[in-house]
């Protein structure tokens, strides 16, 4: 590897994930559970915003905002809540899954942390319907935390009081979008709601000023309490601080979760190292892989050594997202991992604004065609019609043309897919067949 | 007499107080009205709406949104396989291919004696284990074609029932604290807060 990347700090959120019964209040309180709420009760609000501030923590969602610069943003009112988003369904991202299920103790602490420093008296953590373990040991993990006392009437005999409900989702990837999130909390079908005016900071759940977090964001709370922002600031590289859960899955040795220090580890270490990934799947070659979650932008192996860092990836036209890097082997058919992900998207349009929902639907169409052989010719210059049609311009980041940015991510992996393997297609419209015997 | 039992109604009374707002109990009674009878019947749907104080129609309007919410009769075990990308890189469409002959069903099919259903699922987030697969929401994998035949076999005896419950996802645990403060308390919880942040102020200023 590069440059050892052993920090002792290392690892944080993920430090409990491979102890068999973390979930339980007993292990939780053994590893130095609940100490980071006692210290932080011991603060002032203020002073606990101001750790989260210094320590730059990014928000482990997609979007990459600063947590504390999102807590500042939150507007003063007499109610005022904080959302959890462990909606997690983008697909290959798995990392919320385990925190949610193996250590949902420090989610917990987190979101007391959190709803401390905000001022917020009523939380809700939003966990996705389909994790029905995860529901099962959220719900347990509150009632033993209720009864600790550290949710609840006057924590820790602190004065404060926060209630926290676990309110479970019903399959719709679009609710992870956070006003569609915050819907469907409303009892309501998952539209994304369109901004401005509904910034949640502003006008969020019930239109109230809200804040929504990310599972992973809230988990690092309890170490950043505990050890300081700074000591958070100063591992990391550029703005992206700390350390972060990647999700490695595809053709891997070893798909999994791996948390390490930003910057300090490059796509060859996590993909090839056999403390990680520990090489491509059969022993074959590296085709191409995707660094951040379905909507982003593919890469090819000449960029392996690049730095696990939000700006060294957005230098080269994509994104980190979801922290979630997809590996495809040289067995892999472009066409049809392009075609499989426009089918995502069109299933999980939400249907509101006509370029995501008929751009989706045709795409698809096209993009399966192309795949089973009955595609033509003028369908590769078709297809980045529609995205264009979609995202103006096919740039990166895309152009906006929607109330969510569910409709731009769709051209993503179609364009990587048509300018990285444009000969693939052209084969497959030749052959009249998967070229990859698919 | 209605149609929900009185032990869903006892936890949907809980789901009742803890929200500010109703109507964002509907999911979850949604959730609990599914465990009880497998999928979403018109007289759930009805009760439903009464609970949360909106009309039937938005409550199936609502449901049919999501995924998870069957509006028709399923099989016992639902089976829902994913096929996204990080699964399909990894067989997932082949062993959909496999599941259909084994169970002798197309998607989204219910085979004849009502035991399974078949369901081509998004990605589970279970994509450290693919292909992976979920029985009434509970994960399974890596599954290769005898990994699948044996999953079937095991829910077919039995053996897996205390793994893979009945359906539904809120059904196993009850939330036991934490019901809604009032207006009142909260205002006094503030006060409190205030006044503990003052005597804070003052210590630090005196130390
Ligand atoms: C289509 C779509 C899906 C999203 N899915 C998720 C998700 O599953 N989990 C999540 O935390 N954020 C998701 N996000 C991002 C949220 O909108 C939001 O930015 C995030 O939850 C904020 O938390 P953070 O600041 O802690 O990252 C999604 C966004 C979009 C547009
Ligand atoms: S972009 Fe797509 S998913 Fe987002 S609001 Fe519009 S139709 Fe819905």
């Amino acid at each position: 590897m590069s440059e050892k990347a052993v920090n002792k700090n290392l690892p944080i959120v993920s430090k409990r994930l491979g102890l068999p019964d973390a979930y339980k209040l007993e292990t939780y309180l053994a590893t130095g559970g609940y100490d980071g709420l006692k210290k932080a009760l011991q603060m002032n609000p203020e002073d606990v915003s101001n750790e989260v501030m210094k320590a730059s923590l990014l928000g482990r969602g997609g979007a990459g905002f600063p947590a504390g610069r999102k807590w500042s943003m939150l507007k003063a009112n007499p109610v005022k809540y904080l959302v959890i988003n462990g909606d997690e369904s983008e697909p290959a991202t798995f990392k919320d899954h385990d925190l949610i299920e193996l250590d949902p103790h420090q989610i917990i602490e987190g979101v007391v942390i959190a709803s401390y420093a905000l001022g917020v008296n009523q939380a809700f953590i939003f966990c996705r319907g389909e994790f029905a373990l995860g529901l099962e040991r959220l719900q347990s993990a509150l009632n033993e935390a209720y009864d600790y006392g550290a949710v609840g009437s006057d924590i820790f005999g602190s004065g404060f009081s926060v209630d926290l409900v676990v309110h479970p989702g019903a399959g719709a990837y679009i609710c992870g979008e956070e006003t569609a999130l915050l819907q469907s909390l409303e009892g309501k079908r998952g539209y994304p709601r369109i901004k401005p005016p509904y910034f949640p900071a502003v006008m969020g759940l019930y239109n109230q000023p809200t804040v929504v977090n990310n599972i992973e964001t809230v988990s690092n709370l309890p170490w950043i309490i505990q050890n300081g922002g700074d000591a958070f600031a100063a591992m990391g590289q550029d703005s992206s601080a700390g350390s972060r859960i990647f999700a490695l899955s595809g053709h891997v040795k070893k798909p999994g979760n791996y948390e390490v220090e930003m910057g300090k580890v490059t796509f060859r270490d996590i993909i090839f190292d056999p403390e990680y990934g520990g090489g491509i799947l059969d022993d074959l070659e590296l085709k191409a892989f995707i660094p951040g979650g379905v909507s982003a932008p593919w890469f090819g192996p000449e960029l392996l050594d690049l730095p696990l860092t939000q700006e060294a990836i957005a230098s080269k036209g994509s994104m980190l997202g979801s922290g979630s890097i997809v590996v495809f082997n040289e067995s892999t058919c472009p066409v049809r991992a392009a075609w499989r992900i426009s089918k995502f998207f069109y299933r999980e349009s939400c249907g509101q604004c006509t370029p995501c929902r008929e751009g989706s639907g045709w795409i698809e169409k096209i993009m399966h065609r192309i795949e089973t052989g009955s595609g033509r010719m003028e369908d590769i210059e078709l297809v980045l019609d529609v995205c264009d049609n979609i995202a103006p311009g096919l740039t990166w980041p895309p152009k906006q043309t929607t109330i969510c940015v569910l409709g731009p991510s769709i051209p993503s992996s179609i364009v990587s897919a048509v300018n990285m393997f444009k000969q693939d297609f052209v084969d497959h419209i030749e052959k009249g067949k998967c070229t990859f015997g698919k | 007499m209605g149609h929900l039992s009185e032990e869903v109604l006892n936890k949907a009374r809980i789901l009742l107080e803890v929200y500010p707002n109703k109507r964002s109990a509907l999911i979850p009674l949604c959730h609990l009205a599914q465990g009880q009878d497998g999928y979403l019947t018109p007289e759930a749907i009805i009760e439903i709406a009464e609970l949360v104080d909106v009309t039937p129609a938005e409550v199936r309007g609502t449901a049919s949104f999501y995924d998870m919410f069957h509006l028709e009769p399923v099989g016992k075990h639902v089976v829902a396989m994913c096929t996204n990308i990080a699964c399909m890189l990894r067989g997932a469409d082949e062993l959909l291919e496999h599941a259909q002959e084994v169970l002798d069903v197309g998607i989204g099919g219910t085979t004849q004696d009502g035991q399974f259903t078949l369901e081509e699922a998004e990605c589970l987030a279970g994509c450290n284990n693919a292909p992976c697969v979920q029985v009434n929401h509970r994960f399974f994998g890596p599954l290769d074609n005898d990994g699948f035949d044996e999953l079937i076999s095991d829910l077919k005896s039995g053996k897996l029932k205390d793994i893979v419950p009945e359906h539904g996802v809120l059904n196993r645990v009850e939330r036991q604290h934490g019901l809604k403060a009032t207006p009142d308390q909260i205002q006094a919880e503030r006060d409190v807060m205030e006044s503990a942040k003052k005597e804070r102020l003052a210590k630090k200023s005196t130390s």
